[in-house]
């Protein structure tokens, strides 16, 4: 199906997220949408797949004019979308899930639907149970339902929203496959996201959107550098590993399993040391966030010990545990970092710690505006959390770290944030390494790890099966220890 | 003191219909993310307006339709505030409960202390002879068979039939349930409406059945709260809420016999016992949760099926107002 978008405006009062946007998508074609967090990449998808509503403009699908309002509708018309918060529900079996909002069909039982699902898995090289609950999916897995479902219902349009984020690098692999495997059978992909990798690796064609407009189109071959100005303007310049040397033992960790997710964490050794910054690598839940929490105090360990500076932590809490200097930052900033509700200015008042009976607002704002001024927050002291982006939220999360920590543990510090904030967040985080601190920090990108990390280690089914200098490995040797294959 | 068990066991089946109907309607509404908590104050008022109904009429089944319809328009309330005008479930359904009470009061004075017509009694031909279970389950009359059928029909319906998964969808995740096709408000609308009209039917059925005829206090004081605790007792599952109403029917009805047994205890003793044991039931169904309690049944495969009766988890969605983008 060919689409046309002529002149998409997308106003949330004074804010124009999409202002004037055309592009074109070709039948048979992956698209990239390509822009930073907050172009309006997600807006126009979302106005696409008749999720929200535009405020002028038009859609053209095969040469005819056409508006809907509802999802159900674009569906019908033969757009289908995956978004970035997956609109699916962990407390349904996945069979349940497929078969959700299906037009009632008289002739087909539960059972003719089960085998319409393991048929598409074959076809796709999918691996879903049925019966499982999807909350014990992960979120590639989930994604390949929704891809399922989608084309069961006909679609001919597949959207997809920022899907490589928070998946492991095989499942992207077997995603890549499935989308060029959709092309080739006429269907049209359209890929948003703020990767350039994956847009340059899978796409024929890129649109580029910067702060709500088309900032240029691209086609295959792509050049890296004119996307990137296309992108931020200038492009920017990305970190690198500094040298250091690693100080005194910080955090030694001996023989600790400990429960939690899937497979929760068996049997680690691990030291950390002053300066040296340490990256863990692994598919998604292989237990380096059970990890991380476990060397934070968030979870007890089942056995073994924890010592800090020589000092036995095992069993201690958390507060204990950042008395000590450690400091621990979660992947899911509005659920355990943040409070949505609250502005810029009371998130300091909450940390403050001066006792008294009234709040002193006028500190917490100065503290505030000084953060805001530091850590180029794009925000006002009156904005709540959830209302900046996802880089502005990491920025504010990051201004609340002590002065001087001992040891960072943060737990994929760059999710979802475009190349300018994630670099800037590594900017950062170098200073303090450099000052002395440790950090030890989660990620699903390899890249990222071989480029600011001093050490790798690499986590397979709840276990370190890896522990390797940063400089004496490379992209493919992690990636079949990623695979267990060491 | 004897005790006949089959005789126990009837009044404790018969006794638990009004409970049972509200928390079954309740789960329903509940399944769907909307809380109704205006139960208490609903079933008194339309226990009175169908002991009203019948008593001007004569006929039962006016009182029972109408003192359904009243359980549906207060739900309606509930629902229009929550749903379409964005209001807080909670305080809506709080002040509805007051109102409803005291209107219940207010417009059934003139009735008070009448004697009215009743639900007869109709043993079920030939089941009713079967040897205890006939006594126990076959010997009432129709709002309880009607009632012990719906358990089974309501586990069914929101189970195992696509409109129950709309149900379920809707309360999970709303935004995710618009994505394909169904439409959360109005889905969560019916749902009110449909757990309303069985709060109403618990209503009827409280004074033309179990504590027949209307005054002030009528008996069905306190019953809805009750129910709304057994929802949560029942991990919003119609089955386990079901065994949660019996349990609490049966603990009443325990009370009377202990007091027989205890003369010198006070009364109250025994009228209160239940709450703090559906309080106690509560607390094992938070610690079946546990990690450290998981840990320790995870060694102790008997202890498996134990835990997972008592677990339940609420809609994901339950309270939280759906808003379109």
């Amino acid at each position: 199906m060919k689409i046309e978008l002529k002149e998409i405006h997308k106003h949330y009062g004074p804010v124009k997220a999409n202002n004037g946007v055309s592009l074109c998508v070709e039948p048979g074609t992956i698209h990239g949408i390509l822009g930073e967090n907050g172009a309006g990449k997600s807006t126009l998808m979302k106005i696409l797949s008749g999720f929200s509503r535009k405020t002028s403009g038009a859609i053209v699908l095969n040469e005819q004019r056409q508006e809907y309002q509802t999802p159900a509708q674009a569906t019908r018309l033969g757009i289908g979308m995956l978004y970035q918060d997956p609109l699916d529900f962990p407390s349904l079996t996945v069979l349940d899930n497929f078969m959700l909002g299906r037009k009632k069909n008289p002739e087909q039982s539960r059972a003719d639907l089960n085998d319409e699902l393991l048929g598409l898995c074959q076809s796709f090289g999918f691996c879903l149970v049925p019966s499982q609950l999807l909350k014990i999916l992960t979120v590639g897995e989930r994604q390949q339902l929704e891809i399922l479902r989608l084309l069961a219902l006909g679609i001919e349009v597949l959207i997809l929203d920022e899907p490589t984020t928070g998946i492991s690098a095989y499942q992207k692999e077997i995603l890549f496959q499935a989308l060029n495997t959709m092309t080739s059978a006429g269907k049209s992909v359209i890929l948003v996201s703020h990767k350039l990798e994956d847009v340059e690796s899978l796409c024929h064609k890129v649109t580029v959107l910067r702060k709500g407009r088309v900032s240029g189109e691209m086609v295959q071959p792509f050049d890296t550098d004119t996307l990137l100005t296309m992108m931020f303007g200038t492009p920017p310049r990305p970190p690198s590993r500094q040298p250091q040397t690693p100080g005194e033992i910080l955090l030694s960790l001996e023989g600790v399993s400990a429960k939690g997710g899937r497979l929760g964490l068996r049997d680690c050794n691990f030291q950390a040391r002053e300066s040296e910054i340490v990256g863990l690598a692994g598919l998604e839940g292989s237990g380096q966030s059970v990890f991380l929490r476990t060397a934070a105090g968030l979870i007890r360990p089942r056995s073994g010990s924890i010592h800090f500076r020589h000092e036995n932590l095992t069993g201690r809490d958390y507060h204990h545990f950042s008395k000590k200097g450690l400091a621990f930052q979660p992947t899911d900033r509005l659920e355990e970092g943040l409070v949505g509700d609250l502005t810029i200015a009371e998130h300091f008042a909450v940390q403050d710690q001066k006792q008294g009976l009234f709040l002193d607002r006028t500190r917490a704002a100065s503290q505030a505006g000084r953060s805001i001024e530091k850590f180029k927050i794009m925000g006002r002291r009156e904005s709540t959390a959830e209302s900046l982006s996802g880089g502005n939220q990491q920025r504010l999360l990051l201004s609340f770290l002590p002065q001087k920590p001992a040891l960072l543990l943060l737990e994929n510090p760059t999710r979802g944030l475009d190349l300018e904030s994630a670099h800037w967040v590594w900017e950062h985080l170098q200073v303090y390494s450099e000052a002395g601190t440790g950090i030890v920090f989660s990620s699903s990108e390899l890249d990222e790890i071989l480029m600011v990390a001093h050490r790798v280690l690499v986590f397979f089914n709840g276990r370190i099966i890896k522990d390797v200098a940063a400089d004496q490995t490379d992209v493919n040797a992690l990636g079949r220890a990623l695979a267990g294959k060491v | 003191m004897e005790i006949e068990l089959s005789i126990l066991l009837a009044s404790v089946v018969a006794g638990a219909t009004p409970i049972l109907l509200a928390t079954l309607g309740e789960t329903i509404t509940e399944k769907a993310g909307i809380i109704n908590l205006s139960l208490d104050g609903s079933i008194l008022l339309s226990a009175m307006a169908a002991f009203v109904v019948t008593y001007n009429s004569g006929s039962l089944l006016a009182g029972f339709i109408v003192g359904a319809l009243v359980g549906a328009a207060v739900a309606l309330v509930v629902a229009l505030f929550s749903i379409y005008l964005e209001q807080s479930q909670v305080a809506v359904g709080f002040v509805l409960t007051l109102t409803t009470r005291d209107l219940a009061y207010f417009l059934g004075n003139d009735y008070s202390r009448l004697q009215g017509p009743q639900v007869t009694h109709l043993p079920i031909p030939l089941l009713s002879e079967v040897p205890f279970v006939g006594p126990v389950f076959f010997n009432h009359n129709l709002p309880v068979y009607f009632s012990l059928v719906l358990v089974g029909l309501c586990w069914w319906y929101i189970y195992w039939t696509p409109a129950g998964l709309k149900l379920r969808s809707v309360g999970e995740h709303p935004r995710a349930a618009y994505a394909r096709g169904i439409d959360p408000k109005l889905t969560q609308l019916l749902y009110t409406m449909v757990g309303g009209l069985l709060v109403g039917l618990a209503g009827a059925t409280f004074s033309l059945a179990t504590k027949p005829g209307w005054g002030r206090p009528q008996g069905a004081e306190g019953t809805g709260w009750i129910a709304l605790a057994l929802v949560i007792f029942g991990g919003w599952h119609p089955l386990k809420a079901a065994a949660g109403a019996f349990l609490f029917a049966f603990l009443q009805v325990m009370g009377i016999y202990l007091q027989g047994w205890f003369p010198s205890l006070p009364s109250q003793v025994f009228q209160v016992a239940p709450f703090p044991l559906m309080i106690f039931t509560l607390l094992l169904m938070s610690a079946s949760q546990n990690e450290s309690v998981q840990r320790f049944a995870a060694g102790r495969p008997a202890l498996k099926p134990f835990l997972q009766i008592l677990s339940g988890a609420a809609p994901a969605a339950l309270g939280k107002p759906y808003r379109p983008d």
